[in-house]
């Protein structure tokens, strides 16, 4: 049995960090470019493309993200892809990232007045740079808060993918723990490394949510 | 297994199989797998209907002692409350299940579930509620004071069920969440649903199906609670409960 001290494991899950952000960073990218792509679906004139966005948002809100990340690391293979742990984490939490990012948008983009879409008709604009100038830079700016507290449910959610083998902080943990029989430290210092990247962030939507103006 | 040819599989000739690109889809192991399955979904509705009661209950105390003059009680309720939210559940559940045996207590995995789950659900629903009661005017506890009511009777009475009516949509979303986070407790090995999908992949092989099978049973399963919420919420607290 290898002797692990305290700063060994410290050393070790710090190590494992990396990939628990790096997944965070792809996923929150990933999830707000598909989730745009939702979005567009979610607030279009046609209503198949409506029912379309609404009826993605509630399969991925109405189902365990452990679920939809086995199904991509069991599905991806039959469509031809090879599985890596990496891949099926990464688009597994994209896909989720981007239904609650899409609906968090959507309520942004409903809350503004409808005067705003009108404004942009008698300029002139057509429905795109409606969006693109006069509503999505809005509802954006109003759904920050809601946005960053995402962020933090999605860092969280990371390690659910320890379980479909991708080698991140919690794995490493898991690994660590089997060798030294300490789950009091092992775990304790994996939640203190997760506090210590979510906190902030729940700090500064807080902060972001009391500068908002009152409705 | 029988071999299926494609065309087969569209007549009605091999039930229960479809062809998708380049790779069939089988659901005929369902047929045998339906009590399983059912069984997995009754123990995934037994944790999140402990988790609820217990987590509201404790919540409803946490959420006062957060209001309380002692000012070390609100505090430790607060660290209590920042430290699950911004911690996964998982690592929650792990602390709890490997770590309490270490100090000589031995749980058996449902109750260290139902445990986590309790922990993780009441300190999201502490948020909650105290925002429920901060949201019923002062003058309602003035007035009940003041028609001789007796302090517990004025917040049992008077201010916990307007303050259940305002946060009522916000606790059901919280359950249905807590509900599907509950599929993580199968890796303590509890025999609820996301568990006894991974014991029938292991048997038949059929790993996409059977996840598939299962997640739109989760699916139901979060639209049929959200249904019981509104339609209980309804009856007990009122009309305009959404």
């Amino acid at each position: 049995m290898i002797e692990f001290t305290f700063w060994d494991i410290l050393r070790n899950l710090l190590f494992a960090t990396r990939w628990t952000l790096l997944l965070s960073m792809v996923a929150f990218a990933g999830g707000a470019a598909v989730g745009l792509l939702i979005l567009f679906a979610r607030i279009a004139k046609r209503p198949w493309l409506r029912r379309f966005g609404a009826g993605y948002i509630a399969l991925f809100q109405g189902t365990p993200l452990l679920m939809q990340l086995f199904l991509m690391f069991f599905g991806l293979p039959m469509l031809g892809f090879r599985i890596e742990p990496w891949t099926a984490a990464a688009l597994g939490l994209t896909f989720y990232a981007s239904a609650y990012l899409a609906e968090i948008w959507r309520g942004g983009v409903e809350a503004l007045p409808r005067g705003q879409w009108d404004a942009g008709a008698s300029l002139g604009l057509h429905y795109l740079q409606e969006l693109r100038l006069v509503i999505l830079p809005q509802a954006f700016a109003i759904t920050r808060p809601p946005v960053v507290g995402f962020l933090v449910q999605l860092i969280k959610s990371t390690a659910l993918t320890s379980i479909i083998g991708f080698e991140e902080l919690l794995r490493t943990a898991n690994a660590i723990n089997n060798a030294t029989f300490e789950p009091f430290t092992v775990y304790g210092l994996v939640a203190a490394i997760f506090f210590v990247l979510c906190y902030p962030l729940t700090q500064y939507a807080r902060l972001l949510e009391r500068r908002a103006p009152a409705h | 297994m029988g071999t299926c040819s494609l065309r087969k599989a569209f007549s009605a000739g091999c039930p229960g199989r479809v062809a998708t690109m380049g790779y069939s889809l089988d659901f005929r192991w369902l047929h045998d797998a339906a009590g399983a399955i059912a069984h997995g979904a009754a123990m995934t509705l037994l944790l999140i209907a402990c988790t609820t009661v217990l987590g509201i209950l404790i919540s409803i105390l946490l959420a006062a002692a957060r209001r309380s003059r002692y000012d070390l009680l609100s505090k430790a309720v607060a660290v209590y409350v920042e430290v699950v939210r911004n911690t996964p559940f998982l690592v929650q559940l792990f602390f709890i299940f490997f770590g309490l045996p270490t100090i000589g207590i031995r749980l058996d995995p449902i109750v260290a579930a139902i445990l986590a789950m309790t922990l993780n659900m009441a300190a999201y629903t502490t948020e909650i509620v105290g925002a429920g009661l901060d949201a019923v005017p002062k003058g309602q506890s003035e007035a009940a004071l003041a028609l001789g009511l007796r302090a517990p009777q004025v917040f049992i009475k008077v201010i916990l069920p307007q303050a259940l009516k305002v946060i009522f949509p916000a606790l059901t979303s919280q359950v249905v969440i807590m509900m599907l986070e509950s599929a993580v407790v199968s890796q303590i090995a509890v025999r609820e649903l996301a568990h006894e999908a991974d014991l029938l992949q292991a048997r038949t092989f059929r790993s996409f199906e059977t996840y598939l099978v299962v997640t739109m049973i989760y699916l139901g399963l979060s639209m049929a609670i959200r249904r019981f919420f509104v339609a209980g919420g309804r009856r007990v607290l009122g009309a305009g409960v959404s």
